[in-house]
């Protein structure tokens, strides 16, 4: 069925000598998958010559969910797209419909969301690391990723009550209070990672092996980037410096100093140094924040009952993954009329193909660490 | 010539196996040993539902306003009321609560204006039947009973 997207045949004089041709399927129950990802796999001996994913293995239609709910009872589910950067998930939705209602965000809970959305920038990142670095094969990575991811998530606990589904913002604002040690956490979380990341690359960075099975691997150069909508760590590390929270800065994120990591190839090597830089940065951003959190209300000025005008909003954010996108169509009653995800790791998907040909399988399994897919988004 | 030398006494390898050396005797341990120790849950935890008496005179602290049931993205709350004649005040007559639905997002618990429907650091909620997982309100009252473990 979904072989027939892939490359017609060769014709038959080019395959009379070579009978290596194999279609193969990688997943859904593959670990290196990352989920339920189903891609079909066109081999000649161990070279690649084309890739087709399957998706929907997930699927649990929360676009249309968000139609037979109003407005805050959909909240929750966002959280379950992205499940690694719930936080995350959760401003995207929020800003949408507080575009819609044209409300004001106090500047107190606008610093609380930028430090809570960083610290989850840190903990998707450190799973992508430790996840990806055992898929290739180093095993080290992934225990002291989840054990420095244990901070982090503390934090949500602590904050909100739970520690992945975080449901942590509200529309117009914040529901929590911070606690009373929030900030010496989130700093002391900051002095951890710093260090720690100097360990990761340690572990990492001038392995031999690592480089050599992730230096010219999957290469998407810029001009690919742009051709796909890829967005995130893998148009960065392709050398194009657009990082949403700097070229439409939102929540706040002008008042902070920091840096866009970008690289110049755009191979799986870059991609690594882009998202280690990345924590660093984050760990900037946090540093500021916590230093400089307005006194003052945490709730706009939005009522128990929200009702939208009709009329329709996009807001996008960058994500850990990549730009996330919400479009919220009111009608002017309690549900929206439609909402729209723009998941960033669906998008980065959609290169696979592109990434994979020429390729080894064992590439293919680096290729897809590197995208960074969460398929609870990817599916939704 | 320098990185010919590191490339033989296999410096890069070295250096990693030295990091993951380091961490074989961690001073601090963060593996849990549940079910032996249960951790500490945070707070502001959201756990299992508990809905609250009045600490002197035992009487429900719900005043049947259906807010939370309103609330609830999955519908999983039921509340049922009867008018008392003398006070005109609604009493609380049943209340259920789907907890095999339930997301724990904390919208119910928000929505509460007089703090009787909370969610608890309770966390133990595993039952051997579904139909254990609907709490009625004698079960929302009084709380999951704390697991026992026989080793």
């Amino acid at each position: 069925m979904a072989a027939t997207t892939l490359a017609p045949p060769p014709a038959a004089e080019d395959t009379f000598l070579d009978s290596n041709e194999l279609v193969l399927n990688m997943g859904p129950q593959h670990p290196s998958t990352h989920g339920v990802l189903r891609v079909i796999l066109k081999l000649d001996g161990e070279r690649v010559l084309g890739a087709d994913c399957v998706i929907g293995y997930l699927h649990r239609g929360v676009e249309k969910i968000a139609e037979n709910r109003t407005y805050q009872q959909f909240a929750p589910y966002v959280d379950r797209m992205d499940y690694v950067a719930a936080v995350s998930n959760g401003l995207g939705y929020c800003m949408a419909v507080e575009k819609l209602l044209d409300v004001e965000i106090p500047p107190r809970a606008q610093a609380v969301r930028v430090i809570l959305t960083e610290v989850n920038r840190i903990a998707s990142h450190l799973l992508w690391l430790g996840t990806h670095a055992l898929d290739i094969g180093a095993i080290t990575p992934v225990f002291l990723c989840f054990r420095e991811r244990e901070e982090a998530l503390k934090i949500f606990e602590n904050y909100c009550g739970a520690r992945l589904t975080t449901h942590a913002f509200r529309i117009g604002g914040l529901q929590y209070e911070t606690y009373d040690r929030f900030e010496e956490d989130c700093l002391a979380f900051c002095d951890l990672m710093e260090e720690k990341v100097k360990e990761y690359h340690a572990l990492l960075t001038g392995n031999r092996i690592w480089v050599k099975r992730t230096k010219g691997v999957g290469i998407l150069n810029a001009e690919d980037c742009k051709n796909y909508g890829v967005t995130g760590p893998l148009l960065r590390a392709a050398g194009v410096e657009w990082d949403l929270r700097k070229a439409q800065p939102y929540s706040g994120y002008d008042k902070y100093d920091f840096d866009v990591p970008t690289a110049e190839s755009g191979d799986t090597f870059d991609r690594y140094i882009v998202r280690m830089q990345e924590m660093g940065q984050s760990c900037r951003i946090i540093r500021q924040a916590v230093g400089a959190i307005p006194e003052g209300p945490i709730k706009g000025k939005v009522g128990k009952v929200i009702k939208p005008p009709p009329g329709e909003a996009y807001v996008s954010i960058e994500a850990p993954k990549g730009e996330l996108g919400y479009y919220v169509v009111s009608d002017g009653s309690l549900n929206p009329y439609r909402v729209r995800v723009r998941p960033p790791s669906f998008v980065n998907l959609g290169a696979l193909d592109k990434m994979c040909r020429g390729t080894l399988v064992a590439d293919v399994v680096a290729i897809i660490g590197t995208i960074d897919i969460v398929l609870g988004e990817v599916d939704r | 010539m320098a990185n010919l030398i590191k490339t033989f006494l296999l410096t890069d390898l070295l250096k990693g196996l030295w990091t993951t050396f380091k961490n074989q005797a961690p001073s601090k341990v963060v593996t849990e040993q549940y079910p032996l120790v249960r951790p500490p849950v945070a707070e502001r935890y959201r756990g299992a539902p508990r809905l609250n008496n009045h600490p002197e005179t035992q009487e429900t602290l719900c005043i049947s306003c259906n807010l939370c049931a309103l609330a609830c993205p999955e519908q999983l709350i039921v509340v049922t009321s009867e008018r008392n004649k003398v006070t005109k005040r609604k009493d609380l007559t049943t209340f259920t609560y789907d907890v095999s639905r339930c997301m724990f997002c904390g919208l119910c618990e928000d929505a509460c204006p007089v703090d009787a429907l909370e969610l608890t650091q309770d966390f133990e909620m595993a039952t051997y039947t579904r139909e254990g997982q609907i709490w009625d309100r004698q079960m929302l009252e009084e709380g999951p009973l704390p697991s026992q473990y026989t080793h």
